[in-house]
Order: structure tokens, then sequence, then C-alpha cells
């Protein structure tokens, strides 16, 4: 038995198939809104799922617990506040936007199994503070492991396979995986920590080729408080660096991610280190653009690129759009709902 | 009582420490020991050793300060051990202690707690896009730039409820939402450590020299502290 096979076979979660409570980022609101607009769009209307989107949901304080300001004992108790909004709902799956909250609501649901005395602390804590009770998710999910448990679903549904219309080749696209998706609990992740397969599944059941680059698993760089402040940024953007050094031989063709950070910061890192150092690691000195999985999900299923987002990257998406035969109005990029043109920028050209 | 001790009373510290037998994979996988002085190993094992002399030393130092909380060392540690879960301790007794501005990089406390425990508390969110202003994030691009400026318009297109009723993406929080988080944060100990964070930066600023009497002067520290003047 190959070593890959084991690992994944050994690492299959269990995911809900529907009727689920949907748990927004803070970043992804801020950096990539038509990712989250176009996850509940292709549940509800491409896979005829139920998820329940609550106004009364909060961030989770995992930015803030990870910078070290925000108390275990509180974060529990916001997460104890999310669960207790599910609960009201009569909804038992609950289903994270984000891979940092993703790891804390695994986290926090592993401390309570291993230290019971905490949850009955934090049952008080929360009835005191906000009156409510909760009951523990049947089942957690990243909204990555939604999009793959349904990818040949999606697939069935393709307008445009990762396939280069000109030369009739499989594109070559290489994922990065959020740290806290599967370091922390492998057992929680499609296919663990070492051999991740939320994404891989993804490429090629949309009919792409994946590479296992060598710092595939190196984290991004992202760092919390190594962004977050100003001088520490260097941490950030090195971090970046070996990852897309490790790649660049393998000349891919996009980048695939499924953390909030991690999908700005190796868009924004590209456009850095070219100011910085004149240097790009796509093939023939171009950029390598990065997507979402609901941005690939809506790309390979016929969404219009800007309805998805895509002027939100700084690295241009338009040659990869040009591979696989999408067809966008370039005017389109920079005009409101009613059509009104909202300034422009130039993005950075991939050749 | 002996720091070590201390340490221990955080229910995370049975978690991490795990007899550690130094053979350095957590260093070999760790981001922030390959681009700066950060070591896991040495860390694990200053702890493990209960040297309180060197705990404090730790305390102190920019060193608990450099991890980058990706978590990797907890995949690999065939033991179990957790360096990063560790450094959430030694994080959270450095300010505690008021131990925490003694280091560069531990000063930089107060600009997370400013900027993230406000967005909480105020909006609902970690981040929020008034937050993310280009003069402080020039790595965010033109394309952030040309957002920044037309966010409501650009959020409104991409679908999102920026600052308004109802759900959906950038929403407002309700201010009934706010103060279940504002009374949570007080019953659970939140509260204490920002008063905490405060204090000793306070103190710290007025020991460099900032006028800590006006709105001005802390401000001042927490831009100079951001940029790694002081």
């Amino acid at each position: 038995m190959n070593t890959l096979y084991k690992v994944s076979k050994d690492y299959h979660k269990e995911i809900a198939e529907n009727n689920f409570y949907y748990a927004r980022s803070c970043i992804r609101q801020n950096f990539f809104p038509g990712s989250e607009v176009t996850f509940l769009k292709i549940l509800r209307d491409n896979l005829g799922k139920t998820i329940y989107d609550d106004p009364h949901h909060t961030t989770c304080t995992g930015i803030g617990y990870h910078s070290d300001v925000v108390p275990y004992d509180t974060i529990q108790t916001v997460v104890a506040r999310h669960f207790a909004l599910m609960t009201a709902q009569g909804i038992t799956n609950f289903v994270a936007s984000c891979v940092t909250s993703f790891g804390m609501y695994i986290e926090i649901t592993e401390t309570w199994k291993h230290y019971p005395q905490q949850l009955e602390k934090i049952r008080e804590f929360l009835k005191k503070a906000t009156g409510r009770e909760f009951e523990i998710p049947k089942n957690i999910a990243h909204t990555s492991d939604i999009i793959y448990n349904n990818r040949m679903m999606i697939a069935g549904q393709m307008k445009y396979p990762l396939v280069n219309v000109k030369t009739g080749e499989k594109l070559k696209i290489v994922d990065h995986i959020g740290c806290h998706y599967a370091k922390m609990f492998p057992e929680k992740g499609e296919g663990g920590a070492e051999f991740t397969q939320v994404l891989q599944g993804m490429i090629k059941a949309w009919g792409g080729q994946t590479v296992d680059y060598p710092e595939r698993r190196h984290c991004c760089g992202f760092g919390f408080r190594q962004y977050l402040v100003q001088a520490n940024r260097g941490y950030s953007v090195s971090n970046s660096k070996k990852k897309f050094e490790s790649m660049q031989p393998y000349e891919p063709e996009a980048i695939l991610t499924n953390c909030p950070g991690c999908a700005m910061f190796l868009d924004r890192w590209q456009y850095v280190m070219f100011e910085m150092q004149g240097v790009k690691y796509g093939k023939d000195q171009s950029f390598i653009p990065v997507f979402t999985y609901e941005e690939l999900a809506g790309l390979v299923l016929g969404y219009d690129p800007w309805d998805l987002g895509l002027q939100m990257h700084q690295i241009d998406v338009r040659p990869f759009l040009d591979k696989i035969g999408i067809k966008y109005d370039n005017d389109k990029m920079y005009k409101t709902k009613t059509g009104k043109t909202i300034g422009s920028y130039t993005p950075k050209q991939c050749k | 009582m002996n720091l070590h001790e201390i340490l221990k009373q955080d229910l995370r510290y049975d978690e991490a420490v795990n007899a550690c037998m130094n053979c350095g994979i957590c260093t070999s996988v760790c981001p922030a020991a390959e681009f700066s002085d950060y070591d896991p190993r040495i860390l694990i094992n200053i702890v493990q050793n209960e040297d309180d002399e060197k705990i404090e030393e730790l305390l102190k130092s920019d060193y608990i300060w450099l991890c980058g909380q990706c978590m990797s060392c907890k995949t690999r540690c065939p033991r179990g051990n957790v360096p990063g879960l560790l450094i959430n301790v030694l994080r959270r007794y450095s300010q505690e202690l008021g131990y925490f501005t003694e280091s560069r990089r531990g000063r930089q406390q107060y600009n997370l707690h400013k900027v993230l425990n406000s967005n909480i508390l105020n909006q609902g969110y970690c981040i929020v896009p008034e937050s993310v202003t280009p003069e402080l994030h020039p790595e965010q691009g033109p394309v952030w730039e040309w957002i920044f400026k037309n966010k409501d318009e650009f959020y409104d297109r991409m679908g999102a409820n920026l600052h308004k009723e109802g759900a959906g993406v950038l929403r407002k929080i309700e201010d009934k939402d706010l103060q279940e988080l504002k009374n949570i944060f007080k019953e659970t100990g939140a509260d204490f450590l920002q008063e905490k964070i405060e204090e000793f930066s306070q103190k710290k600023a007025e020991d460099l020299g900032y006028d800590t009497d006006s709105e001005d002067g802390m401000q001042q520290y927490f831009l100079d502290v951001f940029k790694g003047k002081i």
C-alpha cells in the first residue's frame, strides 16, 4: 500500500451532507466577499442544499486569540455563543468559512472532550453573560470540505474544465492548505496534514493536474502578529517567498487555497516581491494567479469572473481565464451594480 | 508561587508539554526558526526544566513573540508536544505579570490589543475595511487603494451588506449582539487582560518619555511600536 493511499484512507473525515449553520470569516468578508456570496449561491442554486446565514453571528475572535489579546476562556465562550445560535435554529451541522475559526471550533470542542469541567465552566459563563444555552454540533466542517464533498456534482455541471483550450493539456495547479485546517488535528482534515486531499480532489475532479511540491505544507507566513504589526512583516513575506521558490520549478499555472489569509498573502506578496526584487515565480517570468475554491468552482461552473470578485486580486487572473476559454468584459471589472464606473487600477500582468 | 507553577495553572500547559526528548523536529519545520533566532526545541526544554530564572528571562524577551502560531510543531512531534500552544501560555503570563513591555516585540501587544479588541467589541469583527488603511498597509497594493477609496459602492457590487442591517457580508452587527460580546469579555477575563495591557503599556510609554496624559502621546507610542522604532 503506498503512503499517499494509506494516509488518505486514515484521514477520511465525515462531512455532513445538508442543513448547515454558516459561520462567516472576518478576513474573507473583507478581502474575498465574492467567495462567501458564491459559496451560498453554489450550495443553494447548484447543489440544492439548505444553509442558514445568521445576522447575529459575530467574529469567533480567533485572530485576537492567536495574537494573544483574547483569553482562551473568552474565545471558548464566544464559540459557545455561536453554537447557541445554531442550536436556536434547530441545526446540528456547523460549517466555518475561515480556517482559523475552523481550527478553533475543533480545538475547543476537543478541549471540552478532554476536560468536561471546562465545558461546564463555559456553559456557566455563557449563561451568565447572555442567558443562552447550547448543544455541541454533530458535525463541524470547513467550507472547503463541503465543496470537496460535492466536487463530482459540480463536475457534472461544469462549463469550463481546467484544461488549456488551445493545447488540450490539463492545467497545472498547486494547492496551499491553511495550517489550521489539519496541522493541529490531522484527523479533522480530508487526507490529514501531510497528504491533504481537500483541494487536490477538486482540481482533479474539474480536469486539472496537481503537483506535490516540496514546501506544499509550509505556512504562507501570516503568523497573526507577524503580519498585523508592520515591523514584523518580513516574517510573512519570507515564508511566502520560500513557498514560491519551492513551487517555481514545477511551473504552476495557478495556486488554489482554502484559507482566507493564505489566499490574500500569496496574491499580495507576489506583488511585493516584484516591487522589491523584480522577481516573478510563474513560467516564463509570469505571476501566478491565486484562487479560493469558491472562485475556482464558480469559474468552472460558468459564473461571471467579476461577480466572483476576481477584480479584488492584485495579480491579474485574465491570462488564466483565457487559458480555459472564459469570455469576460474588461469594462465590467470597474463597474457598480448599476453600471457606473468606479475608477480603475492596473492589476499586475501575468506576463 | 514559582513561575513554572503559575504556567501549570493554564490547562493548555498539560496539552503542550509531554517529556520533550529534544529531537528537534519542531525546529526543523518551524517557519519562525527559519527566519529568526527562535527555536521551539530550546523553548520547550527551558520550560520543562522548571528553571524559574530562565522562564522569567523568556517572559521578558522577544523570544516568545517570534512564533507565528502555524502549529506545524503539533503535527510533527512524535510525543505530542506543542511548543506553539506553550507559547500561548507564556504570552498570557508575560502580559498578566507585566513582563511583555520589557521587549520590543512584547510591546507590540499594545498595537494588537488596540486594533483587534476595538474592532471586536465595537463592530463584531476582528478586521474591518476601515482598519486596513493603505498608508499602514502598502503591501496591499493599488488594488486595495482602489477598493478602499470606493468601498461603499464596491462592496455593494460584490453582493455585500457593508454596515447595513440584516444578514450578509460585513453587515452591521446589532447592538444587542455586541453587548453579548462585551458581557462575555467581562465574565471571562478579557477585560482584565485588556486592563493589564493598557496599564503596563502606559507605564512603559511614561518611562520612555511619552506624554501619557495626552491621547497624542499614546498614539505616538502606538505608531513607534507598530513601526519597530522602539
